[in-house]
């Protein structure tokens, strides 16, 4: 057993600068400036971390609040402690509620997962959708739209096909052992590419009516959800799940060898880690169809707020996907009433402009 | 050398293949600790498999690699890596970091599953800092440095791990001269203090100025190993490189120049 760690240095300091020795004093003054800003760094992380709970709670009870039917404050606190009065009670319960859940759990459960996807990728251009589980689901939803199949059904076939695909990528993709993340990415791809050519097909084989409900669930649509609690237990069980090996994951994102040479056993997490972000993709694409944008663009800018350590970052991602879901879904069913935009449209016109602008921002 | 103490890192009949190719067939070597040993080829020789081979970072095709006298493979990761510290290649990063955190990463082994980096940690990292002349850009973006101040950023995070053994694969890439001999120095220096530092090297010159043992690989499964003195000779490096070599001794500097 280890007993104590040898010095990093021996006292000779070797860079130039060093060339007149610290004094004690200096080097202490610099530690403990070095010291400082470090936990400053970590404490804004946590406060920007409360901060998008507040946030996220906020946009949950605008939800409830908002709508054709004016609602008071009151009346939103009255419903969730139990008391349901008339015909706004019931529209705050029975419709509000269900689908500020499912606005909330889908966004947060695909931000969660595209920032897993960004760290088992090591590629910033990595989203949920991107190892073809989205594709999967929309043959299956597709299909059994096509066939006039019934809602539970059509969710049951969305699960199935993101299932089907997770598990024909994942098979080739270590077809000779080797994982690499670039086999992982291209098997993915190609999978995505082949399901989009069927979805095509689909498309135009379908009748005009079934063609409106198909477009509906490609572009993601948080009306026809509800039943959204399980989901909302999956993404409470999936975050708590990242967190034993977060800070494994930041080992990770520096390098697949460097970790293993750190002690992270590597094969083991980024199998967790592909598990997991499948399972909260297919959890949310079943929940509300295709939205998109919500799983590239929230990791980066919760990177931007808080950096890249993933012990603040995944929950953080959570906590603001599902803020910014729910926010823009509000905006969709109220912007312009009594017509209701498919949610899924609204974060990808927020979506471009914000993550094109990320990009001139950051040439890297 | 002290004979009666554990070896460090020690090889047994090693034999290391990528593909059909065999790297080396029946390498025994002993590192003690307080001694360098550098790792000299052609390209393509197979330096770095067989540093990560040493390193336990790859399976070996016979033999046994042996840290403080037992078998990597019987080390646990996590101490592993308490005890041996790597420094790869390096590769580009993607997410933006500061360099503080990027040292801290090195600190990973030492921390308990549910710890956050202590104050202790940041000290540890920044004193690594410091050893490589980063220490005033603690809070920079490690996307924004240049590809010296990376491979600095790469030995302090080593630094910050503080292993009893190092490993490092060309360590020197990308450094200007002051900092390839301040390095090479530094390393120096925690042998005295009882370190092994195992390395791959380029410069034959650098090599001979650091270097108490070789292990010089030639491409093609064949290797010589020894003393510095005994590897770094001209007809032996000259056959290696495939290149001919003179050394010169310049007031007790050895050096080799081209022919």
């Amino acid at each position: 057993m280890r007993t104590k760690a040898l010095p990093i240095s021996s006292g000779t300091a070797v860079h130039p600068r060093a060339a007149v020795p610290f004094s004690g004093d200096t080097r202490a003054v610099l530690t403990a400036r070095a010291l400082h800003n470090r936990m400053f760094a970590r404490k804004s992380a946590f406060l920007t971390l409360a901060g998008l709970l507040v946030v996220s709670v906020f946009a949950f009870l605008l939800a409830l609040r908002a709508g054709s039917l004016d609602a008071a404050w009151g009346d939103v606190f009255a419903v969730l402690g139990g008391q349901v009065d008339g015909t706004l009670g019931v529209v705050i319960r029975e419709l509000r509620l269900p689908r500020a859940v499912a606005a909330f759990t889908s966004g947060g459960l695909l931000a969660l997962s595209g920032a897993l996807m960004q760290v088992l990728l090591r590629n910033p251009l990595a989203d949920p959708y991107v190892l073809g589980i989205s594709g999967g689901a929309a043959v299956g939803a597709l299909s059994a739209i096509l066939l006039g199949a019934a809602t539970w059904l059509i969710d049951g076939a969305a699960f199935a096909g993101a299932a089907l695909a997770m598990l024909v990528v994942f098979g080739l993709s270590r077809g000779d052992g080797s994982w690499t993340q670039t086999r992982l990415l291209l098997t993915g791809v190609i999978v995505a590419a082949g399901c989009g050519a069927v979805v095509v097909f689909m498309l135009v084989m379908a009748t005009d009516t079934r063609v409106q409900s198909m477009l509906f669930w490609l572009t993601g649509d948080v009306s026809g959800a509800s039943r959204p609690w399980p989901a909302l237990a999956v993404l409470v069980a999936g975050l708590l799940a990242t967190l034993p090996f977060a800070r494994d994951l930041n080992v990770l994102a520096r390098g697949e060898l460097s970790a293993r040479a750190l002690g992270v056993r590597t094969k083991r997490l980024r199998l967790l880690v592909y598990l997991l972000a499948s399972l909260l993709t297919a959890t949310a694409v079943t929940l509300v169809g295709l939205v998109g944008f919500v799983g590239l663009i929230v990791p980066h800018l919760v990177r931007l707020a808080t950096g890249n350590d993933q012990r603040i970052l995944l929950p953080a991602s959570a906590l603001a996907g599902g803020a910014m879901l729910t926010l823009a879904d509000t905006a969709a069913r109220t912007l312009v009433a009594p017509i209701q935009l498919p949610v899924g449209v609204l974060t990808a016109m927020i979506g471009v402009p914000v993550f094109l602008f990320l990009l001139v921002r950051h040439p890297r | 050398m002290k004979t009666d103490a554990t070896p460090l890192l020690e090889a047994d009949n090693l034999a290391v293949q990528i593909g059909e190719r065999w790297i080396c067939c029946d390498l025994s070597m002993r590192l003690m600790p307080g001694e360098r040993l550098v790792l000299l080829g052609p390209n393509g020789a197979g330096k770095t498999t067989l540093l990560h081979a040493l390193a336990g970072l790859r399976e070996v095709q016979r033999g046994e690699v042996r840290l403080q006298g037992r078998a990597l493979a019987e080390w646990p990761g996590r101490e592993l890596a308490q005890v041996r510290g790597v420094q790869p290649q390096s590769q580009p990063d993607w997410f933006a970091a500061t360099v503080m955190e990027t040292a801290l990463v090195g600190r990973h082994p030492h921390l308990g599953r549910w710890a956050w980096e202590s104050g202790d940690d940041v000290r540890i990292a920044h004193e690594a800092l410091i050893c490589m002349g980063l220490d005033h850009m603690g809070e920079r973006n490690i996307l924004t440095l240049s590809g010296g101040e990376r491979q600095r950023l790469a030995i302090a995070s080593l630094l910050a791990q503080q292993p009893d053994l190092y490993l490092l694969d060309e360590p020197l890439s990308h450094l200007d001269l002051h900092y390839q001999v301040a390095v090479l120095a530094h390393f120096s220096a925690l042998a005295q203090g009882g370190a092994g530092v195992v390395m791959v090297l380029h410069d034959l010159n650098l090599a001979a100025r650091f270097a108490d043992h070789v292990v010089l690989l030639d491409g093609s499964g064949k290797m010589v190993c020894g003393t510095a003195d005994e590897v770094l000779q001209a007809d032996v490096l000259s056959a290696a490189f495939g290149h001919p070599l003179r050394r010169h001794v310049i007031e007790g500097q050895v050096a080799f120049l081209l022919e």
